[in-house]
Formats: structure tokens, C-alpha cells, sequence
């Protein structure tokens, strides 16, 4: 027993040395994808915790994409216990498949105008009103700087359809932007 | 290139995602139409604002830090069945992701690439029910069905007293080239073994690689590729490299 003590010290100093610099962006995909602090923390938590017990699985290479597809698997269960499953995940399919909307708003905009600076905050509520799939592709490549290959294996999509939705995403936060600088 | 396409490729332009090739063809097409130039430019400033507007990014706050750290290791309060469920769910996600990744535009890894692709045509020969083109026990009848059909003779060995029966070939598709596809059974499991030419480096050995779990080996043989898809586990798949290299030596020497 006592040698395997030392194999889980060793194995939570290996863990806390790769995962722990990653946990502004565990918590900051939690908070865009869950909009609410507490639930951000609690999933943030519980991703450390799994990544932890499945240490082992983690065959190498950058650990920042594995951390947060783990975190995006807590977060699926958080929408399934808010009972919101459909609401996040159903209309994201549906957005997907509209091309009116917003989208084309953001197209036939002015293509001449140009996007006053926000402050950070409003630009974090902007994106934080995306629908689910486009928010989460754009916080991956903006926030989280992932590549399109990461972002495609962390969501479990093609990188086609990465691509596509991040221009989605694009399209409609430049929509809202330009709204936004006209005022209500 | 059309304005349709145009709209989705600037944006994998933007993020540096597209090789040369692609790069050039969006911005030929941007050069030479006034509104893409116009949406390529303002998506640079859309870029620009995200990343140097503000601060996107939230700080975790010290008492979760502390927290975590607490927790870390945890030998309580691990309820493994949920947590393998979740797990479970995650790689068929994924698995079925891989099915249809078929984009090759973007710059990746090369190499990542090709792995992921092996898997992909490795899903789709057990989705599609195109597993063989030459369903053929016998490695007589599987490896002259490759001559004219592709610009290399693959060795087909006949693994079956190995424990590895030969069930067929067929041709697929990797890093946009034709490749020859021979076809075993373990069991109830498949495995796909992709023979491409060799681009002149060879492995001093073989290779054994878990990705998206499934287990892959690779090696080189006699200037070609050879490169083993299952998700039978990695000592198997290994046992059936080691054989097949063996038998494939064999071959050669009688």
C-alpha cells in the first residue's frame, strides 16, 4: 500500500505539473458555456477531479485540449441536470441548419462600416449570447486559442464544420456588434 | 473559387488554417471581388477587436484553485460506473466525428492527419458495409485483384494459422491518395491494413500509436507503408505486425 501511496504522489504531482497551469482556461470555457459563476466553478472542479482519475488515458501531447474536452463533457451533464439539454444543445442543430437570421443580417450589413472598440465586458456578454455551438467553437479558437483540429476533436465535429460554424459565430457577433454601436 | 465558398474559407484564412495552395486561391478571389475584400477586411477588424479590445479570458478565482488542489489526489468519492458511462459516450462522440472528417484542405500535421483519416476509412469500412471489394479467404485470389488497380503490389499474407484470418482487400483513400486496403478478422474484430507507397524514409521500427482508442501500428516493408487500424487491443495488434512482418520474410526468402 505504501508503494502505491508514492505512485499516486507521484502521478498528482505529474497531474497538478501538466493540468493546473490550464485552469483560467477550464474556468473560462466553463463560464461561457455555462453563464453562470457557481456552475462554472463546480464544473471546472469536477473536470480536475476526472482528468485526474483518468490521468493514465492521456496518451501525451498538448493537455489543454484534453482538459477541455473533459470540461465540455461535465458541462453536457450540467445542461442534462438543469433539464436545458434541448434548449442548448437541440437549437444549436437548428440554428445551424437556419441560413436566414441573423447570419444574413450580418452579410448584407454595410460592408463599410466599421466595429467601434468595446470594453472587454460588453464584448464577454456578446459572445456570451451566441447560441451554444457557435459561442463554444468561438471561445475555442478566440479564447482558448485552439487550432481547428483541436476545436474538431474537443466538440466531436468535423473541421469542416468547425470552419463553418466559426464563421457562423463571426457573422453573427459582428451582427450583434453593429447593433449594439446603434443603441437600442 | 465562389463568394459562397469564399465566406467560410477567409475565416480559416484569418486563423492562418489553410495551406498555400488554399491561402492563395481566397485571396485571388478577394483580389478580384470587391464585397469578399470587404468581408475578409472587416473580419480582420472583428479579430483584431476580440484580441486586443479586452480581456475575454476569466481568472479562475483562488478558493477553486486551493480547492482543486485539495482534491487532487482523491481516492474518495469516485463513483467509476457514472464516470465511465461519460467516457464511453465520449469516444463514440468522437468515433462518430471521425467517420466523417473529410476535409484535407487545412495545414495540419501531416501526420495527424493521416492517422485520423486511417481511422476514419477504418469507420467507414464498418459503417458503409464496405469493408471488401475482393472478398477472398484465399491470398491467391486478393492479391492479383490489386494488379491494375493500383500502382503497387501489396504483400497479402494468409495469417490464419496465426489466429488472424485474411477476409478481403479493397481500395481507399488517404491523404488523397489511392491506397491498398487488405482486410483480417480477430475474432469479431477487424483490422484494416492500409499499404501506401513509401516516401523513402523508412521506421528503424514499428510504431504503435492509440488514437481516438483505437490502436494503430505502423512499419515499413520493402519500401512501402504499412499501417495496421483495430480496435482489438495493442497486443494484438502487435502480435499481428510481428506475424505479418515474419510471414512477409518469410515469403521473400523462399
Amino acid at each position: 500500500m505504501a508503494y502505491e501511496g508514492g505512485g499516486d504522489r507521484g502521478k498528482a504531482e505529474r497531474f497538478r505539473a501538466a493540468a493546473l497551469p490550464y485552469l483560467d482556461d477550464v474556468y473560462t470555457l466553463a463560464r461561457y458555456l455555462l453563464r453562470n459563476t457557481a456552475d462554472a466553478e463546480d464544473a471546472a472542479q469536477e473536470c480536475y477531479l476526472r482528468a485526474f482519475r483518468h490521468f493514465e488515458t492521456f496518451r501525451g501531447g498538448p493537455i489543454k485540449p484534453w482538459l477541455l474536452a473533459i470540461l465540455r463533457n461535465v458541462c453536457r451533464a450540467e445542461y442534462a441536470r438543469r433539464g436545458a439539454l434541448t434548449a442548448v444543445v437541440d437549437n444549436l442543430e437548428e440554428a445551424e441548419n437556419k441560413s436566414d437570421g441573423l447570419w444574413s443580417e450580418a452579410q448584407s450589413s454595410p460592408e463599410t462600416e466599421t466595429l467601434q472598440r468595446l470594453d472587454g465586458e460588453s464584448m464577454q456578454r456578446l459572445i456570451t449570447q451566441l447560441p451554444g455551438a457557435f459561442r463554444e467553437a468561438l471561445v475555442l479558437r478566440e479564447v482558448n486559442d485552439l487550432s481547428y483540429r483541436e476545436i474538431a476533436d474537443v466538440t466531436g465535429v468535423p473541421v469542416g464544420t468547425v470552419m463553418s460554424r466559426l464563421a457562423r459565430a463571426r457573422g453573427l457577433l459582428r451582427a450583434a456588434w453593429l447593433a449594439e454601436e446603434k443603441g437600442p | 473559387m465562389t463568394c459562397e465558398e469564399a465566406d467560410v474559407m477567409l475565416h480559416a484564412l484569418i486563423d492562418d488554417e489553410l495551406d498555400a495552395g488554399h491561402a492563395r486561391e481566397v485571396e485571388t478571389h478577394a483580389a478580384g471581388c470587391a464585397r469578399c475584400a470587404a468581408q475578409l477586411g472587416s473580419y480582420r477588424d472583428l479579430r483584431q477587436a476580440l484580441r486586443g479590445g479586452g480581456n475575454l479570458r476569466h481568472t479562475a478565482p483562488a478558493s477553486l484553485r486551493r480547492s482543486i488542489d485539495r482534491a487532487v489526489p482523491s481516492p474518495a468519492a469516485t463513483d467509476r460506473r457514472t464516470l465511465l458511462k461519460g467516457f464511453a459516450l465520449g469516444g463514440l462522440l468522437s468515433a462518430a466525428a471521425a467517420a466523417s472528417v473529410t476535409l484535407v484542405v487545412l495545414r495540419e500535421d501531416r501526420d495527424q492527419r493521416i492517422l485520423s483519416e486511417a481511422i476514419s476509412a477504418h469507420l467507414r469500412s464498418l459503417q458503409a458495409d464496405h469493408l471488401t471489394d475482393v472478398l477472398s479467404t484465399d491470398q491467391h485470389t486478393v492479391k492479383p485483384w490489386f494488379n491494375g488497380r493500383i500502382d503497387l503490389a501489396p504483400p497479402v499474407i494468409d495469417l490464419a494459422g496465426q489466429g488472424f484470418t485474411l477476409i478481403g482487400g479493397r481500395l481507399d483513400f488517404i491523404d488523397g491518395k489511392s491506397v491498398a486496403v487488405i482486410v483480417y478478422r480477430r475474432r469479431v474484430h477487424v483490422i484494416n491494413l492500409f499499404v501506401t507507397q513509401g516516401v523513402g524514409s523508412s521506421l528503424p521500427g514499428p510504431r504503435m500509436e492509440t488514437v481516438q482508442g483505437f490502436n494503430i501500428r505502423r512499419w515499413t516493408d520493402q519500401g512501402l507503408n504499412m499501417l495496421a487500424v483495430s480496435d482489438i487491443n495493442r497486443e494484438e495488434l502487435d502480435e499481428f505486425g510481428n506475424k505479418f512482418e515474419a510471414a512477409a520474410r518469410a515469403a521473400r526468402a523462399t
